[in-house]
This record gives C-alpha cells, structure tokens and sequence, in this order.
C-alpha cells in the first residue's frame, strides 16, 4: 500500500515493475476488480475524455452567458495554421484543453479529472501525445494509471477542492498528474515523473480559484490550456534532467498550506481576483439580477 | 491506499459542477428512487449556494433529469425541462432558508398521484445535500432525521417503534446471507414510528423485501441501489 509519492516510489522499486503496473495492483486491491475490469473501466473514462477533447474544436457551444462559446475552435483554427509561437503541437494541446472547458460549461458530457473545473488538462495531454506519436490506447491507458496514482496521493495529503485550496488544488494538481503522465509516455523513468509532479506544483504554487459570476468558463478555460502546457514543459524540464530539490511529498505539503492561507474570498467564492473586477461584477449582475 | 484512482479519475458526469449539477442530478434520482410512486409535480426548496447559484450550474436542469430517472452522465439532462413537459411533469423552484444545513441542500416535495390538485394531493418531502465530487447525503424523509449516502446498496424500513421489531428484519437478512455494513434508526417520538436505513454489501434480491414487508409492526421496506438502477426515464402516465 502507498499514502505518499516515497511509498509510491519505493513500492516501485521493490516490485521492479512499471509505476502505472504498481498503481494497477493497488487499485485492484483496494476495489477487488479484477486487471480486466479495471482496464474496461479507463477504456471507458479516456472515452469520455478523448470525445470531450476534440468535441467543441469544430463547433462553438453555447455556455450560460456564451463567456467561452467558440475559444476552441478559434483556437484549433489557429492551431492549425503552424506558424503559432508555441508550435503547432502545444497550440492543438491547448485547443483541445478549451474544447474540454467548453463541453464541460454547455452541460456535455467530462470526465472529471480530477475535478469538472480541471477536465480539459489530462485529456489535452494525452490525447495530443496520442495523436503527435500514435500512440496505442492501451499505452494511453498506462499514463492514465500514472496520473491516477500521483492523483490519489494528493487527494489523500492535501485536496483538489478549489473551494479549499484554490485553483492550484485543481488545475495545479491536473497539471502534476498529467506532467507525470508525460514522462511515463516519453519512456522517462519514476525520478522524472516525480520530478515533473514537483515542477508543475511549483510553477502554479498559490494560483487563486476566481470564476466569474460563479461559472466554471473564465478563468477556468484559460487555466485548463495553460496547466496544460505547465504539464508538458515541466514534464520537459525532468526529462531534460533537471531534479527538483524539494521532495515531491513536501511540494505536495506546501501546496496545501498555501491554499489554507488563502482567503475565502480566493476560494471558488466569486468574490476575489478576475471574479471582483469592476466587468467580472457586471457580468455576474446582468446574468442573474438582470431586472434590477 | 485508501483513495481509488476511478475517484480521482472521475466522475464522468455532465458539466458543470460535480457538486452543483452531478450532485444535484443524483440526489433527485435517489429521492425519486425512495419516492417509489408516481408523482405528477415536485416543488423544489434550494437553500444556500444551491438558491445563490442554481441558474450557472443547471442545477434546475438537474434536479428535474433526477426526479425523471436520468442518470448524471445522461446527456439529455439539459433537456430536463422539455421531457418533463412531455411526461405531464410539474415542476417549480423556491429559494428558502433551511437553517443550519450543508450550503448545497434541497428540499424536494414530491406530489403524489398521475395528476391532481396540488392543494389536496397527498404528498412526500425529502431533503438532501451535494457535498461535492457527486456524493450526496440524503438528511430527511418526510418527518424522520436520517443520513443516507446511498454508495451502498440500502434498504429502508419503516415500522413501528416496538422492541424486537428491528431484530426481527436483521434476523430475516442474516438468514438469507445478507451483511449489513451499517445500520441507522430515527423515529418521530417513543413508541410510534421508526425509520431504519441498513447499508448491506451487495443488493438484495425482491423476494427478501417481500418478507420484510409481511413482516408484523412493518408499516413499509425497500431496497435502493443507485447503481443498479435502469438508466432509462420513465414516464409518469
């Protein structure tokens, strides 16, 4: 059993098998489905998450307030164009974030992972990795494990409520878990996938959760595209070699006692940050006071 | 590890909201499910975030796909209104203050009979809260304080308040191989009605309720089990 990425880890090393294989044994384990079961049941979840990635990349969906509607296929045209500053690769990544943002905000159908705010981050990554280096499902499915391993520990230590530890609780942690995922799928070994986990908490420690008038589309779109980038490069900076000085576990921890410091206004509250501007107020009034 | 990866990677649900719309969906189905009969209008009391915000989360929306029976990864759930029309559904929405309750509660009045006066139709009141990530708890049945999560399959007892009643309908599960994993009683006052939850480990077969139900001091049993449950909505008329 494992209650840290240390026990994770050294699971790994005493079993000698693949990280996402440890995660499966446990998994079935703790549940008492069998290998088969199991694997029909990631089968049906990277399902989920693949159609809601490529869903709103052609089509503009309507959302309460249209605050979204079309950002994805906006962006997936100019994805397609090639001559984005990011490449063409990150920009089709960041597209499909968006188009998952966006079915989630038109009532489609998500697969939260690991919340409905943070949908668009794991399925961005693995499905853009799918398509960049045809990848077979079954590998995908392996990365999904991977994630859901480094998902679970920070859902037992710390949180991935926005309402409790802000948006680095959610996109931050969709970021990790899918930075990890990366590694696995580029061939990189356990360190780097560590490693990953600890940059991409990093890179979004203290990142406030402030949804306009309440609603899960801005910022939560913009921020699905960039933790998934944040997922992709820090999974870059491990691979490269680059070794976190922190342990991830401690990362972990410190993410979680900045998100107790942060005010309630900061918390999925949709009283501070981009949610209190003077035009995120007004939006917010004119959406569900407009007779006043 | 005691967190199950399919949690982290989950749920498949529709959007927004795992608390304000998968939530909501799945505490209407429950209390439909517990319900049991037809019903031709439901009234629902949104207290706290729930009132605040029910119109950015489609929780109205929701809550209408539950008491249909649609599941909360039924893409139709945002047609709820529309299907509820053309089922001969009733439905109405209130803000109300509850009190001291969980932020996202929901008092659902349930309208008895294939149609009728709202006036003088019998009806069925359950209260129940999202707590977020699509679990919900179930708080109140008609006048009986509970706490029901339904993550297991539950049956649920109403009987007279008399010794050796709720013995008799655990003594009836022992013997037909049935583990209860946990058990909750409340009652209105001493010696009149009782109301048990038993939370068991696999659902339960009909022909075992049906013995609880022939049972003396046994006023009403059920089984309910979310999981099981067809996925299809079931028209009222």
């Amino acid at each position: 059993m494992y209650t840290s990425i240390e026990s994770l880890v050294a699971l790994d090393k005493e079993r000698g098998h693949p990280l996402w294989q440890v995660v499966l044994e446990e998994e079935m384990a703790l549940s008492g489905v069998s290998r088969e079961q199991l694997w029909e049941q990631l089968r049906q979840r990277y399902h989920v998450m693949r159609a809601s990635a490529y869903r709103a990349l052609d089509q503009a969906l309507p959302t309460v307030g249209n605050l979204i509607s079309g950002v994805a296929k906006t962006h997936n045209a100019y994805a397609s164009q090639g001559n984005g500053l990011c490449g063409s690769f990150l920009n089709r990544v960041m597209a499909m974030a968006l188009s998952c943002s966006e079915v989630n905000a038109s009532m489609g159908k998500i697969c939260a992972a690991p919340t409905a705010g943070s949908c668009g981050i794991l399925p961005a990554v693995l499905v853009g990795l799918q398509e960049r280096d045809n990848l077979s499902t079954d590998t995908i499915l392996e990365g999904l494990l991977v994630a859901g391993g480094i998902g679970a520990v920070i859902t037992r230590n710390a949180t991935v409520a926005g309402a409790e530890g802000g948006c680095q609780a959610e996109c931050g942690v969709a970021a990790a878990m899918a930075g990890a995922a990366a590694v696995h799928l580029q061939k990189g070994t356990v360190e780097q996938m560590v490693n990953a986990v600890c940059f991409a908490l990093m890179n979004v420690m203290g990142l406030v959760c402030d949804p306009v008038a309440g609603l899960v589309q801005v910022p939560c779109a913009q921020r699905n595209a960039s933790q998934a980038v944040n997922a992709l490069l820090s999974a870059d900076l491990a691979l490269a070699g680059m070794q976190s000085i922190i342990p991830a576990d401690q990362v972990i921890e410190a993410m979680y006692r900045v998100g107790k410091m942060l005010p309630e206004q900061l918390r999925e509250t949709g009283q501070g940050g981009i949610a209190a501007t003077e035009k995120g107020r007004e939006i917010s009034h004119a959406l569900f006071h407009p007779q006043e | 590890m005691e967190i199950s990866i399919l949690d982290v990677l989950g749920p498949v649900m529709i959007g927004p909201s795992s608390s304000h719309t998968a939530g909501a969906a799945k505490l209407a189905r429950a209390a439909r499910q517990i319900v049991g009969n037809p019903f031709f209008h439901v009234k629902f009391a949104l207290h706290g975030s729930f009132a605040e915000t029910y119109r950015g989360h489609g929780t109205d929306q929701a809550l209408v796909a539950g008491v249909l029976g649609l599941r909360e990864d039924d893409e139709r759930l945002r047609e709820s209104f529309e299907l509820a029309r053309k089922a001969g559904l009733g439905f109405s929405f209130t803000r109300t203050d509850l009190g001291d309750v969980h932020q996202n509660t929901v008092q659902m009045t349930f309208y008895l009979g294939e149609s009728g006066d709202l006036a003088t139709a019998p009806t069925r009141q359950i209260r129940g809260s999202s707590l977020g990530g699509g679990r919900i708890l179930i708080t109140r049945i008609d006048s009986f304080d509970t706490e029901i999560t339904l993550e297991a399959p539950t049956i649920l007892v109403m009987q007279k308040d008399l010794p050796g009643v709720i013995s008799s309908v655990t003594a009836v599960l022992a013997h037909s191989g049935v583990n209860i994993g946990t058990m909750r009683v409340s009652r209105t006052a001493r010696g009149k009605l009782a109301c048990c939850v038993l939370e068991i480990d696999s659902p339960v077969d009909r022909s075992i309720i049906e013995k609880i139900r022939a049972m003396p001091n046994i006023l009403h049993a059920q089984a309910i089990a979310m999981e099981e449950e067809e996925t299809q909505y079931v028209h009222q008329h």
